[in-house]
């Protein structure tokens, strides 16, 4: 086989190796959308379940996956960019910094029960604040916290050393710099990394289990103290434990997480290329 | 005519490795002194020694003294920030930020704290790009992108940003390295008429530019000060043959 054949077999090979990766992602979304696409109508999006969830919207469920989402964010986005920063700007390279790091990359290949069992215990029991909202964001937030530092600080070192050199020259601080040179070129990444995150709290099913989810509950949250219900725990709820359950309000509530979870990304990667084109160095 | 830098006995360590060995040197006020020499002979190290900007790389110490109007820059109690808004810096490329013309000379004045109101920061923003002589060619266009200009005009304006922050001494590392020729003519007739208000130190690859745009020249080479004198002397008339061997083009 010459040069020329090798190099035109080596890009069929991985041409069909790309395809096989992301046919059964369109063939999951397309399915989803066929079958739940009819339950979907303004009342499903915003009528509580009725008659033991036979009937009726998914309207508590959706609201309270959005104020879980704003809770992780709350949770996460401070500590985050603040662990990022430290790391990327302040830590030396000293055992303290060794040990973060390590619980960083440990903390991302937790699975996701045991972050559950682990709000559970922390903040459901030890801390007293019972399965509410709080809890359950501050359960999401700590889950997210891994992908939010490894791309924000990725973001926040890409920016190009000169800055930071020349700000200092100036005779800027060091947080000076930080925070006039590096963050606002760095932020693009940042909110990537955010974005990204809050797409996986908003599907994720197990850490809200013992935490906030609740099995059926129609009345809306009142306070941060309240259980809610939400969409990933109620589609698991509406498929294995309520039987005679409509297949139409099964595939209806997939749907809707599915699309939540999507434009999660979909933002995310608009924002990068948005910000990329703007990008002059 | 005063000394503004006194240099004693100052030796400078990358890790093991030390970069400069044993430097004495006067650096006079309201002159220009060029530092020359091949690659890797210790002179943009010592330059950046002079306000401190090593300290930002890790595994780096200094050992001897600089002293600025007098004053060790390495005692303990020096305020780092407070130094490097006294001895600013330009650098080898024309490395505006990525903003408008206007905010990269505000940015130094702004976190310095220059400047309490809007007209004010206005004024040192048009008197710096005057003093670089930029002005006549962005005054109509402050707010535009400041890469949108050319190499020379970015360099005048990291030249006006140094300065907006009114330093005592300007250090110049090779500023006309990515320049050309007329480009690199005008940035040295801008270095003629600063050396009236600040104190030059420049560093340069370019013999002829040392020979015709300086007042004091010193040459390094491994790491010492070989020779340094006034750059009439020291070109025409080198004490040192290693001096003589690297000017005329026999060594380097």
């Amino acid at each position: 086989m010459s040069r020329q054949q090798a190099h035109r077999l080596a890009v069929v090979v991985l041409t069909v190796v790309a395809a096989i990766v992301v046919i059964p992602i369109i063939l999951v979304i397309l399915y989803v959308v066929w079958k739940g696409l009819p339950a979907l109508s303004w009342a499903f999006l915003t009528e509580a379940p009725r008659n033991g969830m036979k009937e009726g919207g998914i309207m508590p469920a959706l609201l309270g996956t959005i104020l879980l989402t704003f809770g992780t964010a709350i949770v996460s986005f401070p500590l985050s960019i603040a662990t990022a920063i430290y790391l990327a700007e302040y830590a030396g390279d000293n055992r303290l910094t060794r040990w973060i790091r390590m619980a960083i990359v440990n903390l991302a290949g937790i699975p996701s029960i045991v972050y559950g069992l682990f709000g559970l215990g922390m903040f459901v029991l030890f801390l007293g604040f019972g399965t509410s909202i709080l809890a359950g964001s501050l359960t999401l937030g700590i889950m997210t916290m891994p992908v939010v530092i490894s791309t924000a600080e990725e973001a926040i070192l890409a920016v190009p050393q000169q800055f930071r050199t020349v700000s200092l020259s100036l005779g800027a601080t060091r947080w000076q710099t930080i925070r006039y040179q590096v963050l606002p070129h760095a932020l693009p990444g940042i909110i990537t990394g955010i974005i990204l995150g809050l797409g996986r709290a908003a599907g994720e099913t197990a850490p809200i289990l013992f935490t906030v989810a609740a099995f059926y509950l129609p009345e809306l949250p009142r306070s941060i103290f309240d259980q809610t219900m939400a969409l990933p725990y109620h589609l698991y709820v509406i498929s294995t434990q309520v039987p005679g359950m409509p297949l139409e309000i099964q595939y209806g509530t997939a749907l809707v997480l599915l699309l939540i979870v999507l434009s999660f990304t979909l933002v995310a990667t608009l924002v990068r290329t948005q910000m990329r084109r703007r990008r002059e160095w | 005519m005063s000394n503004k830098i006194e240099v004693r006995d100052f030796d400078f360590y990358y890790g093991d490795f030390q970069a400069l060995k044993g430097l004495n040197l006067d650096i006079r006020a309201n002159a220009i002194t060029a530092l020359i020499g091949p690659s890797g002979c210790g002179k943009s190290t010592f330059l950046r020694c002079l306000n401190r900007m090593n300290d930002t790389i890790r595994g780096t110490r200094a050992e001897g003294e600089v002293r600025f109007d007098g004053a060790n820059i390495y005692a303990p109690d020096v305020d780092v920030v407070e130094l490097r808004q006294q001895i600013g810096m330009v650098f080898q490329r024309p490395n505006p930020f990525p903003q408008s013309i206007y905010d990269n000379v505000a940015f130094g004045p702004r976190v310095v704290g220059m400047a309490k109101r809007s007209d004010e920061l206005d004024h040192i923003v048009a008197e710096s790009l005057q003093g670089a002589a930029l002005w006549d060619e962005v005054k109509h266009r402050l707010r535009d992108p400041a890469l949108e200009l050319n190499p020379g005009q970015q360099q005048r304006l990291c030249i006006a940003r140094t300065i907006a922050v009114k330093p005592e001494v300007i250090l110049m590392d090779e500023p006309c390295s990515a320049l050309d020729p007329v480009a690199t003519l005008s940035v040295e007739d801008l270095m003629r008429r600063l050396s009236e208000q600040y104190t030059i130190v420049i560093v340069t690859h370019n013999m002829q530019q040392a020979a015709r745009a300086s007042d004091y020249t010193g040459f390094f080479w491994l790491g010492e000060l070989v020779e340094f004198n006034a750059t009439e002397s020291l070109f025409s008339a080198p004490k040192m043959p290693l001096t003589e061997a690297y000017i005329t083009g026999r060594r380097g």
